[in-house]
């Protein structure tokens, strides 16, 4: 008996530790290709760029691993036989009883600027360094694309004092993640920090000095720069599946057990499609919550309890400036909307016909910890009580 | 570095030197105390690293930490506090914290 599990991000490292939490008996590994004590990637975009002293957050002491029996090795899996139940780590054969794909994600990048000496991106803590360490050389910061990690980082960026240009090809930031609302709340806070935001962006290519990229040209004016960072999502790190013959979409597809179409080989995090409770159809979800829940169900599942669906209420946040961003539930099947704006506060919720689907909120952490609470009870309160506040809520919610 | 008191869920003490500036949950995750999960590292959304101040005191709960306790489904009492949002400081020296139950 025993588990090995690729990439030690959020979903591995909680699975390697919640297995022994479980009871399983047999060994575990966890493999990853970057040599460094598993850590928070989130402050990565929040804290870290602004402080050059900043050290990476482990997500657990290095003593965590030892007391649970955890192997923790270095070097990137190449390959997977999943008739002879093996994986190749850097020309090694290991043999497994379970394998667990933990691979997460990858940025995506414009091919027109892959490899330019000042054009980074933002996924592990190398990017990260890499970023602190030339922005000490550079001034004028473009982001492409008004995502949550360009975003933060703009913000960041321009809270050390930088001038940062963030283009974004839609009409408003965030467009395909949160409400319009928000949108507007994010933008005139980013606006209100000296970031410029260049909505409705079409570029028209980029102009070159040796292996930097000096200006970003657009349809009528063009952005010089002395860094570009690029933010334009991830995709899921699928070639290792794939080449073993496991089935992927998106992403590495598995059933609502977690179970991909090879026989004990189980996916998780970033990279897992899976599907999804609230509407059946399968979604990968780039989050920590998800990472870390879906491996403590896997946990369980190897462990040998009773196997039950993944079902989990998603939650998910970030840091935009002074602004915090909670969302919880998903909004992608809503079809209309409750909102609540106090101008310092906002709360949008997303509603399919009368059932409430999703909440977000802006710097409104009470409305936030109550909709996980209503979301998981399955229980849809009145348009007045939403519109209302947070404690009319609560109240409504214990009336049961 | 001052020294701070965590007591886990088992009701084992752990003595645990803190680093003026981390937070509180920073020194905890550092030396395994065990029950500080911390999944949100420090973001106010996880409340896994809810403890109760059973000696000594610490400054008061700002509004993100007071108004995500309020709201949190369980095991709320007045010595409640988020350990990710609270800085430690020279004069948190011998200040005792029991893990909440989850
Ligand atoms: C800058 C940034 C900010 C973020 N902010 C937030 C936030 O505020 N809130 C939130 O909820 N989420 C946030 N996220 C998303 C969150 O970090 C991810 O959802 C989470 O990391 C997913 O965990 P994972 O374990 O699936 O993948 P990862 O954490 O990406 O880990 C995958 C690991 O697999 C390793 N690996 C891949 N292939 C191989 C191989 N062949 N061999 C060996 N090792 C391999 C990689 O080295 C990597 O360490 C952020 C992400 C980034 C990049
Ligand atoms: S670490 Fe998540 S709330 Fe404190």
């Amino acid at each position: 008996m025993s588990v090995v599990i690729i990439g030690a991000g959020h979903a591995g490292s909680q699975l390697a530790v919640s297995l022994r939490a479980e009871g399983y008996a047999g060994a575990v590994t966890l493999i990853d290709a970057a040599d460094a004590l598993p850590y928070h990637k989130p402050p990565l975009s929040k804290t870290f760029l602004k402080d050059p002293a900043a050290l990476p957050q482990p997500l657990r002491a290095a003593s965590a691993y030892d007391t649970a029996g955890v192997e923790r090795r270095t070097g990137m899996v190449t390959a997977i036989d999943t008739a002879a139940r093996v994986v190749m780590l850097d020309g090694e054969a290991l043999l497994y009883g379970d394998l667990v794909l933990a691979t997460g994600a990858r940025n995506r990048m414009l091919p027109d600027l892959a490899g330019a000496a000042n054009v980074h991106s933002l996924r592990d803590l190398a990017d990260a360094m890499r970023l602190r360490e030339a922005l000490a050389q550079a001034q004028r910061v473009t982001v492409i694309g008004g995502g949550f990690i360009g975003l933060e980082s703009a913000a960041a960026l321009a809270g050390i004092g930088k001038s940062v240009t963030v283009l974004e090809a839609a009409p408003r930031v965030l467009a395909r993640v949160a409400a319009p609302e928000t949108s507007r709340h994010v933008q005139e806070t980013l606006t209100g920090l000296g970031v410029t935001l260049r909505l409705d962006w079409t570029g028209q290519g980029y102009r070159r000095d040796g292996d930097r990229v000096t200006a970003v040209l657009g349809a009528t004016d063009d952005i010089p720069c002395d860094l570009i960072l690029v933010g334009i999502g991830a995709v899921a790190d699928t070639a290792l599946a794939k080449a073993a013959g496991i089935a992927c979409n998106m992403g590495i597809l598995t059933d609502a057990h977690l179970r991909t179409s090879a026989p004990h080989v189980w996916a998780i995090g970033d990279v897992a499609e899976t599907p999804h409770w609230q509407a059946g159809a399968a979604l990968r979800i780039e989050s920590v919550q998800n990472a870390t829940d879906q491996a403590r169900h896997l946990a369980r599942l190897l462990s040998g309890a009773e196997p039950t669906p993944f079902r989990t209420v998603p939650w998910f946040w970030s840091d935009i400036g002074p602004l915090k961003l909670q969302i919880a539930g998903l909004a992608i099947w809503a079809d209309r909307r409750v909102m609540r704006d106090e101008g310092a506060r906002l709360a949008v919720f997303h509603l399919a016909g009368d059932r409430l689907m999703s909440v977000e909120t802006l710097n409104s952490p009470a409305d936030h910890m109550i909709a996980r609470q209503l979301l998981e009870s399955g229980r849809t309160p009145p348009d007045a009580v939403m519109v209302e506040g947070a404690a009319a809520l609560k109240a409504w919610l214990a009336q049961g | 570095m001052p020294q701070i008191t965590f007591v886990e869920p088992d009701g084992t003490r752990r003595e645990v030197s803190a680093r003026p500036g981390e937070s509180l949950m920073a020194a905890a995750t550092r030396a395994n105390v065990a029950g500080i999960i911390a999944e949100c590292g420090g973001s106010a959304m996880c409340a896994t690293c809810h403890c109760y101040l059973i000696d000594g005191a610490l400054p008061e709960a700002e509004a993100l930490e007071a108004e995500t306790l309020e709201f949190v489904a369980q095991n709320v009492q007045a010595s409640s506090r988020l350990t990710c949002q609270i800085t430690v400081t020279d004069t948190m020296a011998g200040i005792v914290l029991q893990v909440a139950p989850r």
